[in-house]
């Protein structure tokens, strides 16, 4: 039900052209995924007191101006905002937990994406040619992302319900493929203070990484106690601000291609994402084994 | 009061003592065929609003009501036009003998309407026959091959069927003989297990460039069905039209199998009514009414069933079981040279009786309809087995004008849902329409999974 | 200088610039009529389905890249990936040949009844899934769960195979170089047979491949599971 995409630049000249280059994979997969499309971009990282939160009104038209006066008002500390449309990228020097708080309480129609020092996560409903022209993705710089596309069962095909899923700060997932126990996962991790926004299984295995992070587990430590908790199939391509990692099922059902330079390691579900890449002739091109974990650091 | 009382268990009946004395007996579940023999809510639970002081009736014979189907509008070049709404449900070349597909593509052809292959594939006999033939897609693959996909006049994509839904194909092997064996590239009389997942493609994302690879090799000219057994049937219909599908066939819990475990047939998917609900609901969700036709299927009996589910919003009906039964399934005697020879001591031999029998995994079909053995199979007569199949299908179809009529449509396909009432609050509940005398649906109307 | 055979016409499609429909359109209902027995493809660029259904005696190049189904359902055509091919290569075969140059992802080969599928590289998961009756051979090794449930026809591996080799086979039979992560169910080990040996030196020259016979063990079914019963604690 999905395509996803995936691309860190190894070589920092490239990151001025992140968006450019990964546009055409993100719409190459509108096949897998006409309703809606997520992406992830991890830029530059803001100065250490600070951290950004991705914003997203949906259908309400919100003053982003306005809504910053509005914090600003409550916290001293420093507040930016920039917004276009629905979407907004929040950079405060406050406490971000005070300033989720103070939004479900006095903004609760913004949905907070995502919260962290590098990442800027964009969701919309529609096509991805759309949402790609639409938040000017092109333009977008930075050192890696994570995107998908989506084919929607649910009728009000909702934000809440397209990937990417994040968690804690700067992780984010997308996921391809369809989990089978999520239900339990859910009911397991809830009493332990984790919070879930919808009922999507890939929430599911976004809330257990986030709770084995939580635990003290690194990354690859979680995901192979994902392989004995969460069942299904799945590919799981995932960020942190430092890295980018895919791991699939011990079936391997659902497909993923990764193409290899020295400027850039690209992934998508199907290699006519990958074509137009520059150098991709000479690329080296593998699929991802099953149950082995694979990861680039920036 | 005379003699002991007999005070049988609920849940410990005969029938539950008999299968956990079989279990321990055997140490093998129970395989039998047929569907969902224990009651769950169906059409008979529903019921027309016909004609009164507000709405007025047509005359039966001298009114038109037009019965004309079309299948397949969205993306072929040559959709399905049959003249009924009622068409033949897919069943195997090998869980069926040959001579039961030739009668079912005769009939078929004289009342206008389609046949469908089965897991195992397309038989030259049923292709002679059958003057619009859907040809099966399904995990097992057997006997598909490009040269029939081209001489099918639609192709149909099977996920799963109502009986076993998630569970694959199986044939036992006394039925596996060797023309058998030699589609299914099988060796003669093993048990066949069929896969349950397809070979090269998994999920609705796959499914789409598997339906384009399908259209690419028949030049986009014949329509696409996708079938699903009912469970997740809201979700199931909404990526079906995502992926592609010409036509959805949704099949409900109370379709048939050749063979299957029990616990399957009884204990997993949906009852057709709750099925029929949400298919049509997933399709109106995404404005597809019209465009992407429904066919469903899953224990449709009547004419009186074939209108309350176009009433309900179906495009068309497939029937199974009830073809079986009108070409001699379960009857009491079969015909050689226009002689009625009983067939009672062949149903005891089997430990079973007419109008009890489930034994079509056996091959030993008293009657000649579910077997391959060569003496059996000469107790259908292809031309006779056509003529009762005809009669059937004729009568079905003319129940369901008499109903159409009595509600006023001039097109059977004009039947709507607001023509409908409930018996009971389960029905209610799960066709979505109100109890009769009411205006009350018990449950949640929000169109979305059950 | 008389009776110089004519160079065959060749013609070329574009991806970039053709619709896969056009190809195949072409390849279906035109090349043959048109006497072209050889046709070129270029920039395939991961594109599905590409020479699927062919059903005539053509010879098709492609050169790059394609995705699922490349040459589904091919009967009589030979087609040559100069690439990698996606999920489903050659799958539903029925005769003629279909190579792979580069790697091939999974299910290639799924439920083929005839034919030669070459890849010269690895092949993924579900290598041979189905097998009705083909020949596949694979330079490189294979993923988990290949030949499962295989019917009948023949693979050849020339690398190493992941798990599950051969699960629920039937009568294909496995020729193995390299190391077997572990069997599937009911499959074993066989010794091989002068006819087996045959079989493999034939397979591997009609690939291009040049490896021992003697390098290769033999992995078939032990036909276990071919009747319910009882006491075969059969997963069923």
């Amino acid at each position: 039900m999905c395509g996803i995409v995936g691309l860190l630049v190894k070589n920092p000249a490239l990151r001025n052209h992140l968006g450019a280059l990964m546009v055409p994979m993100l719409v190459g997969m509108t096949e897998r995924g006409p309703d809606s499309a997520g992406l992830a971009v991890y830029t530059a990282p803001v100065s250490a007191e600070c951290h950004k939160l991705s914003l997203y009104s949906g259908e309400n038209a919100v003053d982003w101006t306005h809504l910053l006066a509005r914090i600003a008002a409550d916290f001293s500390e420093a507040q930016e905002i920039s917004g276009h449309g629905n979407h907004a990228v929040l950079t405060s020097a406050t406490d971000p937990d005070w300033l989720v708080a103070w939004l479900a309480r006095h903004a609760p129609d913004i949905a907070v994406l995502s919260v962290g020092q590098s990442i800027d996560l964009y969701k919309d409903v529609g096509a991805p040619a759309d949402i790609a022209e639409r938040y000017r993705f092109k333009s977008l710089r930075g050192s890696h992302l994570v995107g998908h596309t989506r084919m929607a069962t649910e009728s009000a095909v909702t934000p809440a319900h397209a990937h990417p899923f994040t968690a804690g700060r700067d992780f984010c997932l997308v996921h391809n493929g369809s989990l089978s126990n999520p239900h339990l996962v859910r009911r397991k991790l809830e009493p332990l203070g984790i919070e879930f926004e919808t009922d999507n299984d890939t929430e599911a295995a976004c809330r257990f990484f986030e709770w084995r992070l939580r635990e003290g587990d690194d990354l690859k430590t979680a995901v192979q106690r994902g392989f004995s908790e969460l069942d299904g199939f799945f590919t799981f391509l995932m960020g942190t601000d430092q890295e980018l990692l895919i791991v699939r099922d011990a079936f391997a059902c659902k497909p993923a291609v990764v193409a290899e330079t020295d400027d850039y390691v690209a992934i998508a579900s199907e290699f006519r994402s990958l074509a137009h890449l520059p150098h991709i002739s000479h690329a080296t091109l593998f699929e991802p084994k099953p149950e082995e974990i694979y990861s680039w650091r920036i | 009061m005379t003699g002991p009382l007999l005070e049988e268990s609920a849940g410990f009946d005969r029938s539950t003592i008999d299968y956990i004395q079989r279990a321990a007996a055997t140490g093998l579940y129970e395989i039998r065929g047929l569907g969902a023999k224990r009651r769950v809510p169906n059409f008979d639970d529903l019921l027309f609003l016909a004609a009164s002081l507000s709405r007025y009736p047509l005359e039966g014979y001298r009114e038109r009501c037009s019965t004309k189907t079309l299948l397949g509008t969205r993306f072929a070049t040559r959709p399905i036009e049959l003249a009924i709404p009622i068409t033949i449900a897919g069943m195997s070349f090998g869980a069926l003998s040959a001579r039961v597909k030739d009668a079912l593509g005769r009939a078929a052809t004289e009342v206008g309407t389609s046949t469908t292959t089965g897991d195992g594939g397309m038989t030259t006999e049923e292709r002679a026959s059958s003057k619009t033939l859907v040809y099966q897609c399904l995990p097992s693959r057997y006997g598909f091959n490009p040269d029939d996909v081209r001489r099918a006049d639609a192709i149909e994509i099977v996920i799963g069927q109502g009986a076993k839904p998630g569970g694959g194909g199986m044939l036992l092997g006394q039925k596996v003989n060797p023309r058998v064996a030699r589609m299914r590239t099988l060796p003669e009389g093993v048990d066949q297990r069929s896969a349950s997942r397809h070979p090269d493609w998994t999920g609705p994302d796959d499914l789409v460039i598997k339906i384009k690879e399908l259209r690419e090799i028949t030049d986009w000219e014949k329509p696409i069905y996708v079938k699903v057994g009912a469970t997740r049937v809201f979700n199931d219909v909404k990526l079906a039209v995502h992926a592609g599908a010409d036509v959805i066939v949704v099949d409900g819990m109370q379709g048939g199998t050749a063979a299957t475990q029990t616990v399957f047939i009884e204990h997993v998917g949906i009852p057709t009514l709750a099925a029929l609900r949400q298919a049509v609901d997933a399709l109106d969700d995404l404005n597809m009414r019209g465009t992407v036709q429904l066919v469903i299927s899953g224990g449709i009996r009547s004419g009186a069933d074939v209108a309350k589910a176009l009433a309900m919003g179906a495009d068309a009906v497939a029937i199974g079981q009830g073809v079986l039964v009108a070409l001699g399934c379960n009857s009491d005697s079969y015909v050689v040279d226009g002689r009625h020879v009983p067939a009672i001591d062949d149903y005891a031999r089997l430990g079973t009786a007419p109008g009890f029998c489930h034994h079509c995994h056996t091959g030993k079909c008293p009657v000649g309809v579910a077997t391959q053995d060569a003496a059996l199979e000469l107790r259908l007569d292809p031309q006779i087995g056509a003529k009762r199949l005809r009669n059937y299908l004729k009568t079905v179809n003319m129940e369901l004008t008499t109903i159409a009529r009595a509600c006023g449509k001039q097109d059977v396909h004009h039947l709507e849902k607001e023509d409908l009432v409930a018996l009971t609050v389960e029905a209610a509940a799960m066709a979505g329409i109100p109890l009769a005398g009411t205006s009350w649906i018990p449950g949640a109307r929000v169109p979305g999974p059950a | 200088m008389a009776n110089l055979r004519p160079l065959p016409k060749v013609r070329e499609f574009d991806l970039a610039r053709d619709s896969l429909r056009d190809l195949n359109f072409f390849l279906h209902k035109q090349a043959v009529a048109e006497g072209f027995s050889h046709v070129r493809v270029i920039n395939p660029d991961g594109a599905h389905s590409v020479a699927c259904g062919l059903d005539a005696h053509v010879d098709v190049q492609i050169h790059g890249h394609v995705g699922y189904y490349a040459a589904g359902m091919n009967q009589h055509a030979s087609v040559t990936v100069h690439g990698n091919a996606g999920p489903g290569a050659a799958e539903n075969m029925m005769s003629g040949r279909v190579h792979v140059k580069g790697f091939a992802s999974t299910a290639a080969g799924a439920s083929a009844h005839g034919g030669l599928l070459i890849v010269d590289g690895d092949a993924s998961l579900r290598c041979g899934i189905s097998l009705k009756g083909a020949d596949i051979v694979v330079g490189g090794s294979v993923g988990s769960f290949s030949a499962f449930m295989a019917q009948a026809g023949r693979i050849v591996i020339c690398g190493d195979a992941e798990d599950a080799l051969g699960d629920s086979l039937y009568e294909a039979v496995i020729y193995v170089r390299g190391k077997v992560r572990s069997l599937g169910a009911d499959a074993r080990f066989e010794p091989m047979a002068d006819t087996d040996r045959a079989a493999l030196k034939n397979l591997l020259a009609q690939s291009g491949m040049s490896f021992d016979p003697a390098d290769f063990r033999r992995v078939a079914s032990a036909k276990s599971l071919y009747h319910w019963h009882a006491d075969a604690n059969q997963e069923y």
